[in-house]
Formats: structure tokens, C-alpha cells, sequence
């Protein structure tokens, strides 16, 4: 009752010794490694980093231990450090084309230079368990070296297109001004595509993906065909002020998606493909997939299209993708509201007794009108 | 092109016209949507404006009531201080102007009215648009417009979407004429109704413009609605005005060849 | 990274959590909501490490304004001893040393959600709400391009549509917290989910009103000795809640009273949201008719406590 929303400094010390608890779980089980969350979570931490807007394998792995595997928890955290930190500049445009490739496949073209590169996935696997990893200490067999080496040349699928003229180019705005950064500046609208790619890329990955299937459902009438997903190391290039030439600061990986759909022009533009885009950290392909879906659904006004639907609104997709400002919001639910409560509950009070009253005066009436 | 009205129905001070119109154009682009247009509309007189889908007579519309700007041309309002370009003005302005002097009954009701609010909100807002406070000639302002439109006053507290197309049209109608607008855009104001309604809606808004003495731009395809309540008509085609004239003259002498396969093609009254 | 393996974190962080750029930034919007009471500033509003909707743009504001020799204050629902004040309580404490305080008028800054203190507020104070949902507007445009040009133009005619709907339907305006008010006779504002009794607390003040929405990125101010009047028609004048009883504690007639309910049967008992100022009273000798019974000692009893426990 009414001492339960009381707080005291004592009981909230008191849940975080209770939260610890938990978080460790039974402790005659061996604790978790960040590093053994690094290594065989993988995909869970690059959901981590990608919707944290952070690539720091370490700490995401750090964060979804100290979440116990909150995927949006471990995202606020990784978020709330994230905002702490000095930026010193910003890196070179990172180069997808030169791509230290793991996987790449189009499904647009049956072969293409440099192949299809299956590389690790799921899609090729049956959904069955494999109840030998319940037992530890199994390891798995080294995967076989291809006879031949990679190409080094893999062309993007857009760009294949591009040479024709049939893939609407990729130029920066007039002026190409530096992009905005909407963790730092408030988003006013209409926003540009680097605003809006830039909030899905730390949007949230369940939302994406049922915007991105309902444009494909018909909420947003595009017809996409996946033209290329790339997934690999790409290095990252600063060009440091009293330098004045590019350094490697390192690999990072990323996930690339280049989803192509037809338009069949406007009075503006002619009939040609267009792109949808998206980009992740890490192995992250259908969070890459949506966010490719939703950014085509979003050139909307661009185009010239009806934006009828919710995935071509750019209000709606910016506002609501970012999870932990949501759950945030959401979760605000739990702090106590009786002050407003007690406003409300006072007022239907006094709107039923005053309806009571009426209803009583008029029966009165109707009494004495009898009589 | 003015066309001579008698004395008699003008107040002394309508002397100028209400709205002047000059070499008005917009395009899309390259395509045309209404090219060249030049009238004087005079307080309390009715045009129509006919013409086909695609005739430009929406896009003129648009233009003359300020929700969307001509590429090219002028569009003179006639206020108490004088006459002023309304794209000159700032969008706030504009919009003030929109909201006061004149108004706009749109083709889909949707348009025009809230649907989630009651009907005496609905006709309300404008007063409370305005700065009005009390509610309770607010209340009786709204309660008086539903009357004069032929809606049961006490429905004011229904919701438009529990009202019949018809009776939509005419809540539209009393939203806009609540503020004592002296000129009223009119978009296909028929358009979607069955006949009997049609009859029963032009029938009064005859009688409310008459009484009301308000100036009219009526937009529609319908030559049989351009001829029970227009005073004057000009016909479009291909985004240009190719004839004008008073109603009946232009509907029973028609001289553009276009204009004769108009008549032809419909309707006696 | 250096702190990710220390045990005392906050020693790494910058005096009140927020780098000093962020801060000069937070102080240029506030700077600009002062000179435009009531207009809602966009802010580049950081990522905090306490939730969304939980008063990230109050703690901005706060962070941005606080020195050394501030003395803060934190209330929820007007109690200083809720778990949020007390947890946004703890965070200034840790990350700017800085004085706390119960005691409405030894407080500089009053951080507040949903209520302003009873105790008149003077020029030494600054009053910093946290704001869910800074646009009044919301609920009836859902787009934020067209609530920015409804205020743009001060075309406010839909709230008063707002307010006709509710009476034509039930009598009365049924809003009964985050009541909307017109500011300097220019915008229309949403003082935040405070209860309507608050509202003519607003106008005029002495102290200087700031108001910070985290999620949504909006700050704005009400400068002292402002106009703040609550929308309202001629002849529906904007009315306060009123209570039958007094505090069942204190005895107070004047200030604003939550329900407590004491037993399954409906039993209730109504005493101040204002734990302070309940507080003050009983200890000057107010006494209300529910300090002699059981529950009654036993609810002044976790209030006093609180008022110890800093």
C-alpha cells in the first residue's frame, strides 16, 4: 500500500544489491567472460553496438553481461557512454567496395564479378537442434580452405547498374554539406536522407524489420529485390588536422545492403531503378534488410510519391525507432502519477455526482408534476 | 472583363471589385495547370468556373484561395484598408485572411470538416479562430448556423461522421459561414451526392447566397449546379479560359466551339 | 574506456555529468527560452544515464545551471522521498557534490515532476520541471511540422475547441493536470503534468520557470513576473480543485491533497502531495483529525523519516 511507493534511499540501495544478485545467477555456476560473450554472442553484441551506436565489441559484451542479455538495456548503457565521449573528428567516407569480404551474395544476378561468397549464415541451415552443444568441450571442424582465392575486385551490384545509367546515382546534397548528427543537434523536419539513415542505423531492429515487412506487404507499394548484401571488414581512415593525410585506425565490421526497386518515373524524373540503403556494424543482415526497406520507403517525398503509409513517414519511423528513448517513455509508467491521478479521480467523482444530482432533480420534477 | 450589374444590389462602398484576378498561371513543371486567367469578381456576385477533369479549374481554385501560389500573375482581395496581393502578404497573414474574409467548401466533406469534433465545434472553431471566448454565444452561433443550414440544432453535439453525406455538405457549409465571410470558394460542392440531395443542397445555397449577399467562386462540371446559381461563367479548357460571359448567355448562345459541345453533350434544367 | 574497470565511476566524469560544450549549449537555449517565454527551443538533448521519460531534460537543465553553492531540492509528485527524486537526488550528490535539501526555502534549484511547491517560490529560486511532453498541441495535430507553424502563427483556435468539446459534452473542461496556459500573451504552453491547482502559481512568479523535455529535445522558460493565464472561456472560468476535507495530518485547507487509501473497504484519507510542507506545519503545531489515529501516525511517521534521511 501506501509505504510501498514511498522510496527510501535504503530500499533503492537495497534493489540494486537484489539486481546484482540476479544478474549472477545461481553462483555455483561458472561466471560468464566478457570475452566468451564477445566471441560466441556475436550477434547478439553487434545488435548491441549497432543499436548503442558504438563499435566497441568489449563493451557491448560488458553491457549485455551487466544486462543480462537486455539487448535494449545493454544498448542504454553502451548509449550513456557513448554521449561522454570527446569527438575529435570525424573519419574518411569508409569504402564498402573495397570490402575485405566474408560474405556477399545479389539476388539479382545469378553470377556476377567476383562471385557469390556464402560465407557464415543461418539461411542455409535446418532450424533443428543441435543437442551436442548442450554438452561443452565440442569443437567444431575447421571449415574447409576454397580452392581458389577471393577476387580483390567486388564491385557493388548498384554500381554494376549505375554504368548503364539504369540505378538513380548516389550524389551527396548540393554543397555537400557535413552531415548532421542528431545525437548532438535536435532533428527539425523535413529531414534529409543522412538524418534518416543515420536514426535507423541505431534504430531499433524488431521495429525496422515490421516496417520494412510492411512495406513489402503493401504498406508502402515497393517492389524490392535484394541487389546486394556484403558483409566484412572495412578499414576506417582519419585524417588527423597537423597530419593532413588519411591513417588507418583499424577494421571494423559491417554489414551492407542494397535493396533495388523499380520506379516507374515522374514528370521530374525518368523511369529508372532506385536504392534503398542500409548499414550496420557487425554481422547484422536483417537489420541491415530493413533499414534498406524503410530508407526506399522513405524517399517518398523525394519522388513524388504518396507517403499514405507508415514506413514513408518520416515523422512517424524517426520518432518511434529509437528503443531506448521508447522504452524509456514507456517504462515512465511505473514512476508514480497520483498527483494527476488524483486530479482525474476527482473529476469523474464530481461529473457522476453532479449526473446523480440531475437525474434525482428531474426524477423530482417529474414527481411533483404527477402529484 | 467586367460585366455591368445593377446599382441597386450594391452597398455604397462596393465600389471596387472583391477580388481581381490578373494573367494568373500555374505549372507543374512543364505541364500546365491553369495559364493567362484574368477576371474581376464584384461583391456579391457568383462565378462559375466549368471545364472538364484536367481543365484547370481545381488548380485555379487552389491558386485564387490562397493554398497554393500562381507561378506567374497577381491576385488582388479587396480589405477594409484596400486592395492587397495576397502572395505578398506573409503566410501568416494569408492564412488570417483564409480563416476570416473568405472561406472554402471543399468537394469531400473530410476536408472541411473535423470529423472527430462535435458539429457545434465544428462550426465553432472559426469564432474561436477569432478570439471569440464565451461560450455561450458561441454555443448559440453554432446552434443558429445549424438552423439556417437545415440540421436538427439539437444534433450540435453529434459528430460529423454520424451525419449523412448531405447533411456533411451542410455542416461544411455553416463551418464557413459562421464567420460572416464576404466571398466563399465552392470546389464541386455537389460532387458524391445523390440527385434528391444535390436538389435540396443547391437549392439552399441559392437562397444563402442570395440573402447573405456573398460574392462566389464555384468550381464544378456540372452545367445544371453553373446555372442555378451562377451569375456569370467562364469556361475552361487546357488550363486557359476560352469563353465568358453571364451564365445564361454563355449556357443558351454558346460561341467556343469547345462550349457548344459542353451544353450539347448535357442537361436542361 | 578508463573507467570501465574502476570502481568508483564518477570520478571520471566532468563536475555535474555533462561535458562543459554541452552545458555552454544548454545555457544558449535556455538563454533563448527566457527571451521568448513560452516558446519551445530545440536542444541538442544528450543521451543520460538515467532513462528517457524519467527526467532527462530537467537533469540537463539542472547540470547546465548548477555550481558548487547551489542548494538543490527534488520533488515527485510534490514528495522530496519518491524513488525518482530520490534517485535524481543521489545523481547531483555524486556528480556535483553539491548541497541537498528538503527545506523549500533553504533550496536555489527545485527540480520538480508534476507539482510546484505550496510554499510560495521567491527571486533565489529556480523552479526546473520535467517535461514528458512539451507540445500542447500534440494531442490534436499529431505532426510536429504543423505544430511549429500553429505556434509560429498563434493560430491557437483548436485548443479552444478543445476546451468547448469538453464542456459541450460533459459539462465542464475535464483536464484536470497539464492544463494549458498562454504565456506572455504570445504562446500557448504546456506547464507539464503538474495538477491545474498549480497553474495560477505560474503567473507572475518571482522565481525564474524552466522547463526541459529530454526525449522530445524542447526546452523552455518562464521568466519572473510573467503572464501566465490558463485557457478558459468568459463564462467558464478556469476553476481549481477543491477539497472537502482539510489534510487529515496537518489540517491544511490550502494546499493540494492526494487519497491515501487505508483499508480494502474504500477507506480513505486525503493528505498534502507537498510532504515538505506538511512537515513544516505539524511541527509548528498544526495538527489534523488523522495524527491521533494508528494509520495517520504511521504516514506522518515515513514523511518525517524521509525528512531525516538527507
Amino acid at each position: 500500500m501506501y509505504v510501498a511507493v514511498k522510496g527510501g534511499e535504503a530500499a533503492i540501495l537495497a534493489t540494486h544489491d537484489l539486481l546484482a544478485e540476479r544478474r549472477r545467477g545461481d553462483p555455483a555456476i561458472p561466471e560468464l567472460s566478457v570475452a566468451q560473450i564477445r566471441e560466441q554472442m556475436g550477434l547478439a553484441v553487434a545488435r548491441v553496438m549497432n543499436e548503442g551506436s558504438l563499435f566497441d565489441p568489449d563493451l557491448a559484451s560488458l553491457a549485455l553481461k551487466q544486462a543480462q542479455g537486455d539487448a535494449i538495456e545493454a544498448a542504454f548503457l553502451l548509449r550513456a557512454f557513448r554521449t561522454t565521449l570527446p569527438r575529435f573528428g570525424a573519419s574518411v567516407p569508409l569504402d564498402t567496395a573495397a570490402m575485405h569480404i566474408e560474405r556477399r551474395i545479389s539476388a539479382t544476378y545469378k553470377d556476377l564479378p567476383g562471385g557469390q561468397i556464402l560465407g557464415p549464415t543461418y539461411d542455409y541451415t535446418h532450424r533443428l537442434f543441435d543437442f551436442a552443444l548442450m554438452a561443452n568441450g565440442s569443437r567444431p571442424k575447421p571449415a574447409a580452405e576454397a580452392a581458389t582465392r577471393l577476387d580483390t575486385h567486388m564491385p557493388r551490384v548498384p554500381d554494376i547498374l549505375g554504368t548503364e545509367g539504369l540505378m538513380e546515382p548516389e550524389v551527396p546534397p548540393p554543397g555537400d554539406p557535413k552531415p548532421a548528427d542528431l545525437t548532438r543537434e535536435p532533428v527539425a523536419f523535413p529531414v534529409d536522407r543522412d538524418l534518416r539513415l543515420q536514426s535507423m542505423a541505431r534504430g531499433d531492429e524488431g521495429f525496422l524489420l515490421g516496417l520494412g515487412y510492411s512495406v513489402q506487404r503493401g504498406f508502402g507499394g515497393n517492389h524490392p529485390f535484394a541487389g546486394e548484401i556484403r558483409m566484412g571488414a572495412v578499414a576506417v581512415e582519419f585524417v588527423p588536422e597537423e597530419l593532413g593525410f588519411a591513417v588507418d585506425l583499424g577494421d571494423i565490421t559491417l554489414t551492407e545492403c542494397q535493396m533495388i526497386n523499380q520506379f516507374g518515373g515522374s514528370k521530374d524524373i525518368d523511369p529508372q531503378f532506385t536504392r534503398g540503403y542500409g548499414l550496420a556494424f557487425g554481422h547484422a543482415e536483417r537489420k541491415a534488410m530493413s533499414m534498406a526497406l524503410v530508407d526506399r520507403a522513405l524517399k517518398a517525398r523525394e519522388l513524388g510519391e504518396a507517403a499514405t503509409y507508415p514506413a514513408q513517414q518520416e515523422e512517424f519511423v524517426l520518432y518511434h525507432s529509437d528503443n531506448v528513448e521508447a522504452a524509456g517513455f514507456v517504462e515512465h509508467l511505473k514512476l508514480p502519477h497520483y498527483v494527476d491521478f488524483q486530479g482525474e479521480l476527482e473529476l469523474i467523482r464530481k461529473i457522476k455526482a453532479e449526473r446523480v444530482a440531475t437525474a434525482a432533480a428531474a426524477a423530482g420534477t417529474h414527481k411533483e408534476a404527477v402529484e | 472583363m467586367t460585366i455591368a450589374q445593377p446599382a441597386s444590389s450594391f452597398d455604397a462602398d462596393d465600389t471596387a471589385p472583391l477580388l481581381r484576378a490578373t494573367d494568373v498561371s500555374r505549372f507543374y513543371g512543364d505541364r500546365v495547370g491553369c495559364a493567362g486567367v484574368t477576371f474581376d469578381l464584384w461583391p456579391g456576385e457568383v462565378l462559375g468556373v466549368v471545364g472538364e477533369s484536367g481543365s484547370g479549374k481545381s488548380t485555379l481554385l487552389r491558386c485564387l484561395a490562397g493554398l497554393d501560389p500562381p507561378t506567374g500573375g497577381r491576385i488582388v482581395f479587396e480589405v477594409p484598408a484596400g486592395p492587397v496581393d495576397i502572395y505578398s502578404l506573409s503566410e501568416q497573414d494569408r492564412r488570417r485572411l483564409m480563416r476570416t474574409a473568405w472561406g472554402i467548401v471543399h468537394q469531400n466533406p473530410r476536408d472541411g470538416l473535423r470529423m472527430d469534433i462535435t458539429a457545434g465545434g465544428n462550426v465553432g472553431e472559426r469564432l474561436m479562430d477569432r478570439g471569440d471566448r464565451h461560450y455561450g454565444r458561441i454555443r448559440a452561433a453554432a446552434s443558429d448556423w445549424l438552423g439556417r443550414v437545415e440540421i436538427d440544432p439539437a444534433r450540435i453535439d453529434d459528430r460529423p461522421r454520424d451525419f449523412s453525406g448531405g447533411m456533411q455538405q451542410r455542416l461544411q457549409i455553416a463551418r464557413v459561414l459562421v464567420s460572416e465571410p464576404r466571398l466563399v470558394f465552392m470546389d464541386e460542392p455537389t460532387g458524391g451526392l445523390d440527385v434528391s440531395v444535390q436538389a435540396k443542397l443547391l437549392d439552399l445555397l441559392r437562397v444563402l447566397v442570395r440573402d447573405l449577399g456573398l460574392a462566389a467562386v464555384i468550381v464544378t462540371h456540372d452545367l445544371a449546379v453553373a446555372r442555378l446559381l451562377t451569375d456569370r461563367l467562364m469556361v475552361m479548357k487546357d488550363g486557359a479560359v476560352i469563353e465568358s460571359g453571364l451564365t445564361d448567355q454563355v449556357l443558351d448562345d454558346p460561341q467556343a466551339a469547345y462550349t457548344q459541345l459542353l451544353t450539347s453533350a448535357v442537361l436542361t434544367v | 574506456m578508463s573507467f570501465a574497470g574502476s570502481t568508483s565511476s564518477e570520478v571520471d566524469y566532468n563536475y555535474a555529468y555533462l561535458d562543459e560544450q554541452t552545458k555552454r549549449m544548454i545555457r544558449r537555449a535556455l538563454l533563448k527560452a527566457i527571451a521568448i517565454p513560452g516558446y519551445q527551443v530545440p536542444f541538442g538533448s544528450r543521451e543520460m544515464p538515467l532513462a528517457r521519460g524519467w527526467g532527462t531534460g530537467g537533469i540537463q537543465i539542472t547540470a547546465a545551471i548548477i555550481g558548487p553553492t547551489d542548494t538543490l531540492k527534488v520533488i515527485d509528485q510534490g514528495a522530496d522521498d519518491t524513488t525518482n527524486a530520490v534517485s535524481i537526488r543521489r545523481f547531483f550528490e555524486r556528480t556535483a557534490q553539491v548541497a541537498t535539501t528538503e527545506v523549500t526555502s533553504d533550496a536555489t534549484i527545485i527540480q520538480t515532476r508534476h507539482r510546484i511547491p505550496e510554499e510560495p517560490l521567491t527571486a533565489r529560486h529556480i523552479l526546473v520541471y520535467q517535461v514528458p511532453q512539451p507540445e500542447p498541441l500534440r494531442k490534436l495535430e499529431p505532426s510536429e511540422r504543423e505544430t511549429r507553424n500553429m505556434h509560429a502563427w498563434a493560430e491557437y483556435g483548436l485548443m479552444h475547441v478543445r476546451l468547448y468539446e469538453s464542456i459541450a459534452r460533459f459539462g465542464q473542461v475535464t483536464t484536470t493536470y497539464d492544463y494549458p496556459v498562454h504565456v506572455n500573451g504570445r504562446h500557448v504552453m504546456a506547464p507539464s503534468p503538474i495538477p491545474k491547482f498549480d497553474n495560477p502559481k505560474m503567473h507572475n512568479a518571482d522565481a525564474l520557470q524552466l522547463f526541459g523535455a529530454g526525449r522530445e529535445k524542447r526546452i523552455y522558460a518562464i521568466p519572473p513576473h510573467t503572464t501566465v493565464k490558463s485557457l478558459d472561456f468568459d463564462d467558464h472560468p478556469f476553476t481549481v480543485q477543491t477539497w472537502d476535507k482539510p489534510c487529515g495530518l496537518c489540517g491544511a485547507t490550502d494546499s493540494y491533497l492526494d487519497e491515501v487509501i487505508i483499508d480494502d473497504a474504500g477507506g480513505n484519507l486525503f493528505v498534502c502531495s507537498d510532504s515538505h510542507h506538511c512537515e513544516t506545519r505539524r511541527a509548528s503545531g498544526h495538527r489534523g483529525t488523522m495524527l491521533g489515529e494508528a494509520v495517520g501516525a504511521k504516514l506522518a511517521g515515513d514523511t518525517a523519516q524521509g525528512g531525516r534521511s538527507t
